[in-house]
């Protein structure tokens, strides 16, 4: 190539020319396939009928669902049916995660616990949740466990309060008397002065060092005051048990097998991770740390408190509501036992009525992105605020 | 003072605490109450043989084992012809023969093992298993492929094929070049904040709508493909993990040596990050095996749901018969997992030392 | 101090006063019949080999490590499983160690005072003086509210001696605290450590600092094997050791 040439084409060398170039191509590239696709779409669309738009979301639904949140009949319209599962995924997901994070805990701390059986147990239980198959555990106490009880006429019973048997779990449901108001003001009121205790016995502590019994004050006020104000005023709730009627029980408040088997799934197979979680970071905060607590004459629980727990949690957060994601993904394993989640109301019947298939899933993954994406942003707040500073 | 021995051992980890004395105690009582009834259930009280459920309905205080063994082969290959099934063998032992091949750490010219692993191999088992008439072989359709081989097929192919796509999603969100950054998290992000049966379903139902009529895929093809996806954002993590922790230092030799980016990255940063990341990707083939159950959602037949096919089977009813299938496929699937899983900690026990 | 007072002899005027102690880790005997007695005010540097067991001495000063035979009584207390005792001795008794083991999480003005609130009951304002002026003398007072991750190595050495200080100990026990610096730093740490010495407070160092330890130390104690082999005024130890190992160790480190 004679230098005349060479230098025209020499600007192709430079990083950022090539750079540009990738990026164009690239682009192109995705424009390229995205437009084919939607070209194929929608003329494979029109071809079998699929309904192009959203208009199937006022129409009719005509299925019945189980478990619905708000109101909902055979007559109500797609998008009802849309936010009835929705709520119920919610649902699964708030009962679950605080459940699971108990579990988990409990199970994390058996795992660091200095005696021996404790903690080989808790191996044992860690190991099995982590290698087994979500779905296996699901179809395991669904099939097996919940839908080979007793009918209702033999239910299992716990003190007579609490019933199980095939068509689901029922406990006491309260329903409110004319004392309710009362001592649910008296419960919020205790957690004011409790709360209002805890910051003036920090300010008499920074001023005079004197430390005072916070947790006791603070229990003693929740059980208390409530506990006064039922001795006045007469019990706030009375409880609606259920009884045999017939062929089956009435009353109560009824945990279907579907929602019971899911949660109990769930809680099981994540607290295993979430206690793996909590083992390694407390591990991860080096044994330097507690000795230097210890020397300086902090005891044990002191030194947890403000030295070792403050510095796991930094490491536990992130991971953790990894799992309480996981949760919510998981959930939508409830297609598989007939569990009315999102996905198999939405993304199950009303897509195979209505064929809407683009427009179905795009719905239901946006669903499950947004909540993602929140949580991701909420954690990556948490992170900026709370990392260890470093140079 | 007991400053040795079994009995010091035991004041120290058992008893000592009054606390942990009671919590000793009740762990021996509930193993005590426990285990003999599990193992008898398992063992001594099960039912071994038989053609039918007879046997174990009559005797329903163990597992009846005999199912298992009766359909053992369909639970291997589903209903995959009989006269054809040394084909499934073949595909399976020169799998398995290749895979130890290239986790082996001292075995020697790993790089030829990889080749035929991701390039040769896909392609041997895929004639293989259908079959092609130019060689003779009978196409068996994928509609009868099912059982252990199916998972283990799925649960490969995934990995084989995520892992290039990883690895270039990787590169891509390393990249200082905004439109592939963007690219490659969005793609990340899109797939990791979903469920995987919504990839599937999306897979299964929206990939014949955007190919053309006459390209329209089979049903294997299609959740193979959502497995693909799913498991390449995973495995882009894992070797964005790995990139991240190899030192600046690594880049800055390479590049003063005057290797271009192609270069460097295949002839140094790579074959150090993906060793790095190796405990990683046998992690994500647990994880990725595990989640091969959820394809029975778009009618694929995996070892799972083979499982509940032969439950259902008439011939075996019985109260102990889905217990006993769901027990074998847990141990199935624990005994697996927990190998891999014990495999995948011996390497990076290897690699950690070599890195020291 | 409440309770009974079994085991405390306030009469005692040693500081600490090790009698035929011996530990082991497992079947490793690391404490062999160790023998010595540190009256208050006297600066004892311990030198000796890797592995001579030195770091486990004075670990078990503070109970840190816990010892299988023999007695140790510091400050006029034994020490025992009694966890009350021991919280008594820890108070009483400040560790600088090799890694600093500051908190990553608190500043290090929260650093010094997060002792002196929660177990002396300090009123936080008296705190933070008593801070203020320890980190004033150990020279770091302008990095109060940094984070220890933001200081160098030598300053958080230095912000360690006065969380240490801040707890108005009667004894201080120094584990190699200059083997995790560069050189450039050593020097800062060890006039600290040396001013400190000079105003009388009961210490052991262990170190390999030859230099800090002629200067400062009241006796030296050559430790090998878990063993004391021998104890001098620094003049005699250094220019006339008496055993063999402890000539073969000088001649190792002093060249």
């Amino acid at each position: 190539m004679d230098p005349a040439s060479a230098k025209r084409w020499s600007w192709l060398n430079d990083e950022r020319a090539r750079g540009l170039i990738c990026q164009i191509l690239l682009l192109g590239c995705i424009g390229a396939l995205a437009c084919g696709a939607i070209y194929n779409a929608v003329i494979n669309m029109r071809a079998r009928g699929i309904p192009t738009g959203f208009g199937f979301w006022n129409d009719v639904a005509g299925f019945d669902i189980n478990l619905h949140l708000i109101s909902y009949s055979n007559l109500s319209t797609y998008g009802q049916a849309f936010w009835v599962g929705l709520l119920n995924t919610l649902l699964i997901a708030v009962i679950s995660i605080p459940l699971a994070t108990l579990l988990g805990f409990a199970i994390g701390v058996a795992r660091l616990s200095p005696n021996w059986l404790l903690s080989r147990f808790a191996l044992v239980y860690t190991s099995i949740m982590r290698n087994t198959p979500l779905l296996l555990l699901l179809l395991f106490w669904y099939n097996s466990v919940l839908k080979a009880l007793p009918g209702p006429r033999q239910s299992i019973s716990v003190g007579d309060v609490v019933f199980l048997n095939n068509r689901g779990l029922y406990l006491p449901m309260p329903v409110a008397r004319e004392s309710a108001p009362w001592f649910l003001g008296a419960v919020l009121l205790a957690a004011a002065l409790a709360i209002a205790f805890r910051l003036w016995a920090q300010w008499r502590q920074d001023r005079t060092g004197t430390q005072a019994p916070t947790v006791l004050v603070a229990a003693a006020l929740i059980l208390g005051l409530p506990a006064l104000v039922t001795a006045a005023l007469g019990a706030p709730f009375v409880f609606d048990i259920a009884r045999l009627s017939g062929f089956n029980l009435r009353g109560g408040l009824q945990v279907i097998p579907e929602m019971a088997a899911l949660v109990f799934g769930l809680v099981t197979f994540t607290a295993a991770f979430i206690a793996e979680i909590v083992r390694a970071g407390v591990l991860a905060v080096p044994i330097g740390q507690s000795e230097a607590a210890g020397a300086l004459g902090l005891h044990r629980g002191l030194s947890m408190k403000l030295v070792v727990i403050p510095q796991a949690m930094r490491l536990i957060t992130p991971p953790l509501t990894s799992q309480y994601l996981n949760i919510v993904k998981n959930s939508s394993l409830a297609v598989f036992i007939g569990y009315p989640d999102l996905v198999q109301i939405f993304a199950g019947t009303v897509l195979n009525q209505t064929q809407a298939a683009v427009q179905v899933m795009a719905i239901t993954m946006a669903v499950y992105l947004v909540i993602s994406l929140a949580v991701a942003m909420a954690l990556n707040l948490f992170n900026a605020r709370y990392t260890l500073k470093g140079r | 003072m007991l400053s040795s021995g079994a009995l010091a051992w035991a004041r120290a980890n058992l008893f000592s605490s009054i606390g942990s004395t009671f919590v000793t105690v009740g762990c021996v009582a509930l193993a005590a109450y426990l285990l003999p009834q599990l193992v008898a259930w398992a063992t001594t009280r099960a039912n071994w043989s038989g053609t039918d459920g007879a046997v174990c309905r009559q005797h329903q205080d163990g597992a009846c084992w005999a199912f298992v063994i009766a359909k053992w082969d369909y639970l291997r290959f589903g209903s995959y012809p009989l006269a054809e099934r040394w084909r499934v063998d073949a595909v399976e032992a020169i799998g398995a023969l290749l895979i130890v091949w290239l986790l082996w750490t001292n075995a020697p010219r790993r790089t030829w093992g990889a080749l035929l692993f991701f390039v040769a191999y896909p392609i041997l088992a895929l004639v293989l298993l259908r079959g092609s008439s130019l060689l003779g072989l009978p196409i068996v359709d994928t509609l009868l492929w099912g059982g252990i081989f199916v998972s283990l097929l799925t649960a490969v192919v995934g990995i084989v094929f995520s892992l290039p796509l990883g690895v270039l999603l990787a590169l891509g969100r390393r990249s200082s070049l905004p439109v592939v950054r963007a690219a490659s998290v969005a793609f990340i992000e899109f797939v990791r904040g979903v469920p995987f049966i919504t990839i599937l379903f999306m897979a299964n139902n929206l990939l014949p709508l955007f190919v053309p009529e006459a390209w329209a895929p089979d049903r294997l093809l299609r959740p193979l493909a959502g497995i693909i996806i799913f498991s390449a954002a995973y495995m882009a993590e894992e070797v964005r993990g790995g990139l991240q922790s190899l030192t600046r230092g690594q880049y800055e030799a390479a590049v003063a040596l005057g290797l271009n980016y192609p270069r460097m990255m295949a002839l140094v940063i790579l074959p150090q990050a993906l060793t790095l990341v190796i405990p990683g990707i046998v992690n994500n083939f647990i994880g990725l095996f595990m989640d091969t159950t959820l394809i029975s959602v778009v009618g694929v037949t995996d070892f799972l749901e083979a499982m509940n096919n032969a439950i259902k089977d008439p011939v075996w009813a019985g109260p102990t018969i889905m217990v006993t299938g769901y027990v074998f496929a847990g141990i199935f699937y624990f005994v697996f997992c927990y190998g891999m899983a014990r495999y995948s900690a011996h390497v990076e026990r290897i690699l950690a030392k070599g890195r020291k | 101090m409440s309770g009974s007072s079994a085991g405390v002899d306030p009469g005692d005027a040693a500081a600490i006063r090790f009698s035929n102690v011996h530990k082991w880790y497992g079947s490793f005997h690391v404490l062999r019949n160790i023998n010595l007695t540190v009256e208050r005010g006297e600066r004892i540097v311990v030198c000796g080999p890797s592995g001579s067991g030195k770091s486990t001495l004075i670990r078990c000063i503070n109970r840190l490590e816990e010892h299988q035979r023999g007695s140790i009584v510091v400050d006029g207390v034994e020490l025992t499983d009694n966890i009350k005792r021991i919280d008594e001795v820890r108070r009483e008794v400040g560790m600088v160690f090799q890694s600093f083991n500051l908190f990553p999480h608190l500043t290090i003005l929260e650093n010094c005072t997060l002792a002196p609130v929660w177990v002396r009951k300090m009123p936080k304002r008296d705190a933070e003086e008593l801070a203020t002026k320890l980190l004033a003398r150990v020279k770091i007072l302008d990095q109060a509210h940094k984070y220890p991750g933001q200081l160098s190595g030598g300053q958080q050495q230095r912000a360690a001696i006065a969380r240490a200080l801040c707890m108005t100990p009667k004894i201080m026990l120094f584990d190699e605290p200059t083997s995790s610096l560069d050189p450039e730093m050593v020097k800062e740490v060890l006039d600290t450590v040396t001013a400190l010495a000079q105003e009388g407070m009961t210490m052991i160092v262990v170190t390999h600092e030859m230099g800090f330890a002629r200067q400062v130390a009241d006796r030296v104690v050559f430790m090998d094997i878990g063993e004391i082999v021998e104890v001098n005024a620094p003049i005699p130890f250094f220019d006339h050791p008496q055993h063999e190992r402890t000539k073969l160790f000088l001649s190792q480190i002093l060249r």
